[in-house]
């Protein structure tokens, strides 16, 4: 089915956050922090204050105060710290958008700099062990003893892959729009969550929720940069509460590499070791990653490893380094796809070493149950989405041998990886109505920030209620409907179709029950998935696929092209093939970018992400992105929802960086160990 | 601030105003005529987000000056369309799943329907070869070459070319 807002997104009507029309707006503009770590001396706005059409201008001196100050990256202008270079400092408001960016440029911050550390090495002396890593996994885990396993195997690697920070660059840079009247706050926001971005901002000013109201009808793209509220809401509001006005505040392109979040640099240690007949005899996957002094985000890096093969020895481990930088963050798939890279990577090579097919490799090592965990899975057909693909890209007859396929100047060369998300689900709640013109309208606080979560849950409600599509409408994108997770986790149709299918029976019984016609104020009935979700069995609930790329790299120059590019995936049943599709190939040309030229790179003598902006941070485009298709498994998992799907927002990422790694050693011989493979890395 | 009147035809109205002589065309558009239809992606012509059409051919308006484009006729993305009838792009768009966060869209559409127009001039391309007839269905890297300067961080670049192949038949 085509996306139910696509006549409003091919015309311009579609209204993102800074576009709702508001009477007597102001323009606000942050201005950030020039060195690394240190303290405030002082905030020169004299200025700024003195031109014409300038409004304010907050900062650290005489800010207004904020009620909870837990959130570092949130506590604007409550302390005279400066933790990270970019770190917002000020904000000046304005009649227009052009004088607020003069008077960006008048104001003189002085500081009292500090000694500050932001590079992160693999032995930095102070990595620690965080208590768990995001959300709530282990730190580490272990059985058995992998040293014994390494020295008694018989073919094994050990080998440390690297990716560097990564920076979600959703195309709709941050922002918000700011109302207060009579003390309640509301705001046009770019977020992928409106309750929960509800509750912290009202947390934030010490308000009860129901006073605070956010609306995200549309949001261009988030990828977890807009999981949360970022700074940007916080300072609309504080700045639209100061001048008594509405304001509009939207974070720059290269502001967003500074506060809005990014993908840890990470640094992984994978140990595999393996018997003679290719059975895996142990799995570790250590990891090295940074978070920020203030906050801390430890991704969750090694966790896929415990699920994905079978081993008797075995162990995972996360260290931090707390580093003087902005705070990491939650960008698709964190866990899976850094990791997730860095085991298939290993897994190649360890195929190499035991001379055995990669994907047979897999198959050999595929668990009956969730290892470490022991778990039954709730579905797993990895092994099923490794044969279709193989079948589908030509791979069997392929020659391991490295280096040797030749098309003119080109050397060609193939890889495969494997693919995994966990399906989780949260709480939530919707209802069903039916007015007395016979339309539906089912209502829950879900965002659709691309992904075609309007489009999935007009689907889910018209099969639920057994009536056509054309006459049910899905609202969503306001804190004021019934309360629902964030678009984050893979999990937002899970969660909130969940729901809407418990609205949706709920309203069949009740026009079963209800007698004569429709009332004008029509029918309601409501869905809470809480009972439900605590009843769950457990099960190890995970997604599945395999990635399938070409590579042609040019002999002369290390030029890399990824003629081919094919995910299959075991996601349970596919709800809306279109948009499924889409979200499939959109999670694979980022891990294109990934593999190939995304890459923030730390400025060790200032401390800041010096390429930031798209001139310089690499995002894959349409010429990038040659032969590329997704497909899918039949999967029947009545273990999940009651629409049996799993997530697949963030599966497309996972093992694409790999597939194309692995592919780029197949051409060249060359095994870059380190991301992005980039030119200098295959010629030098 | 200095203020300069000008008047600009935009989706063939005609527009009189005066506008900060340091306000882009982007910014006019959106903030001053209400068309918030073209995007502010990076302000820095890097993402394409922004393009209109301005005299007939492709810009990102985010780098025009409006002060410079007076008298200018200025096509945006609420502009390409005949009423509630869809332009054939934006059609294609919709049935070939084209975007998906749509914040990249409008100067997506505008850059295609500027780009089938300069192929129809015959204006050749980076990768268009000597024998190679413009007049023909461009070639997907004919679509390439010339769209690789309208970002999409979706990844909807599949949904694209086939768009933009089934609009130019």
């Amino acid at each position: 089915m085509n996306r139910v807002e696509g006549v409003a997104k091919v015309t311009g009507q579609a209204r993102y956050a800074y576009e709702y029309p508001v009477e007597g707006v102001c323009h606000a503009v942050a201005v950030q922090a020039d060195i690394p770590r240190g303290e405030i001396i002082r905030v020169d706005a004299r200025e700024a204050l003195a031109l014409p059409g300038v409004l304010a201008v907050l900062s650290c001196e005489g800010a207004p105060e904020l009620a909870d100050t837990s959130d570092y990256e949130l506590a604007l202008f409550q302390s005279r710290t400066v933790a990270y270079r970019g770190q917002i400092v000020a904000a000046v408001v304005a009649e227009t958008l052009e004088i607020a960016r003069q008077a960006q440029r008048l104001i003189k911050v002085t500081y009292r700099p500090g000694e500050f550390d932001v590079r992160l090495t693999g032995t930095h002396p102070g990595l620690y062990r965080p208590d768990k890593v995001n959300p709530a996994y282990p730190t580490d885990t272990g059985q058995g003893d992998v040293e014994a396993a390494m020295a008694a195997a018989d073919s094994s690697v050990d080998v440390t892959y690297t990716t560097p920070a990564l920076h979600n660059n959703p195309m709709e840079p941050h922002a918000t729009l700011a109302l207060w009247e009579d003390g309640d706050l509301t705001l046009y926001d770019s977020i992928q969550g409106v309750s929960t971005g509800r509750d912290s901002v009202a947390k934030v000013f010490g308000l009860p929720p129901e006073q605070v109201r956010v609306h995200a009808p549309h949001v261009g793209g988030g990828f977890g940069a807009k999981g949360s509220p970022r700074p940007n809401a916080i300072l609309a509001a504080m700045c639209a509460r100061a001048i008594r006005r509405p304001v509009k505040l939207a974070v720059t392109r290269q502001q967003m590499f500074s506060f809005t979040g990014y993908r840890t640099p990470t640094i992984q240690r994978v140990r595999l070791a393996a018997d003679a007949g290719g059975l895996l005899t142990a799995v570790a996957h250590d990891v090295v990653e940074q978070t920020s002094r203030v906050t801390e985000f430890a991704e969750q890096t090694a966790i896929a490893t415990r699920i994905m093969y079978g081993a008797p020895n075995r162990g995972t481990s996360h260290r931090l380094a707390r580093l003087d930088v902005p705070t990491p963050s939650w960008m698709r798939a964190p866990g899976e796809c850094p990791g997730m890279y860095a085991l298939e990577s290993a897994m190649d090579e360890l195929a190499i070493e035991c001379g055995l097919d990669p994907i047979e490799l897999r198959i050999r090592n595929d668990p009956a149950t969730a290892p470490e965990s022991g778990k039954p899975f709730s579905s797993r057909n990895l092994v099923a989405c490794l044969r279709a693909g193989a079948e589908r890209f030509g791979w069997d007859g392929r020659d391991p041998r490295p280096g040797i396929r030749r098309e003119g100047r080109w050397l060609v060369g193939t890889g495969v990886a494997a693919s995994t998300y966990p399906v989780y689900r949260s709480p939530c709640r919707a209802t069903a109505r039916v007015g007395p013109d016979g339309r539906y309208t089912v209502a829950v606080a879900a965002t659709d920030i691309g992904t075609g979560a309007r489009t999935t849950l007009t689907l889910i409600a018209a099969a639920a209620l057994g009536v056509p599509v054309e006459r049910v409408t899905a609202e969503i994108g306001d804190s004021a409907l019934p309360p629902a997770p964030v678009a984050g986790g893979s999990m937002g149709t899970g969660s909130w179709g969940s729901a809407v299918v418990l609205a949706c029976r709920a309203l069949r019984r009740a026009l079963d029950e209800h007698a004569g016609a429709v009332p004008d104020t029509g029918i309601e009935a409501y869905g809470d998935t809480a009972e439900e979700l605590a009843g769950q069995q457990d099960f190890a609930r995970h997604a599945f696929g395999a990635q399938f790329a070409e590579v042609r790299v040019d002999t002369g120059t290390g030029e890399v092209r990824v003629s081919r590019l094919l995910g299959v995936f075991a996601a349970g049943r596919i709800i809306n093939p279109k948009t499924a599709r889409s979200q499939f190939i959109g999670g694979m040309t980022m891990g294109l970018g990934m593999a190939l030229m995304e890459e923030s790179v730390m400025d060790h003598e200032f401390g800041d992400y010096l390429n930031h902006d798209f001139a310089q941070y690499h995002v894959p485009t349409i010429a990038d992105i040659r032969d590329i298709d997704a497909v899918w498994i039949e999967e029947d998992d009545a273990h999940l929802n009651p629409m049996g799907s799993k997530g697949i927002g963030e599966i497309g990422i996972v093992g694409t960086a790999a597939a194309i790694g692995n592919a780029v050693h197949h051409a060249t011989g060359r095994r870059v160990r380190d991301l992005p493979i980039r030119i200098d890395r295959l010629v030098g | 601030m200095e203020a300069i009147e000008i008047v600009l035809t935009v989706n063939g109205d005609e527009r009189r105003l005066a506008v900060d002589t340091r306000a882009s065309l982007l910014d006019v558009l959106r903030e001053r005529l209400g068309l918030t239809g073209a995007k502010k992606g990076c302000d820095h012509g890097q993402c394409g987000a922004c393009t209109v059409l301005l005299d007939g051919r492709r810009v990102n308006s985010c780098l025009a000056l409006a002060v410079a484009h007076q008298g200018a006729e200025v096509i945006t993305v609420e502009g390409l369309a005949d009423g509630d009838d869809l332009h054939p792009v934006q059609r294609a768009f919709i049935e070939e799943d084209g975007f998906q966060c749509g914040y990249c869209t409008p100067g997506q559409l505008c850059s295609a329907v500027g780009m089938l127009d300069e192929l129809k001039q015959g204006w050749p391309s980076a990768v268009t070869g000597d024998d190679d007839d413009l007049g023909d269905e461009p070639s997907d890297d004919e679509i390439r070459e010339r769209m690789n300067g309208n970002l999409c961080r979706c990844g909807a670049y599949a949904g694209i070319l086939a768009a933009i192949k089934e609009a130019s038949r």
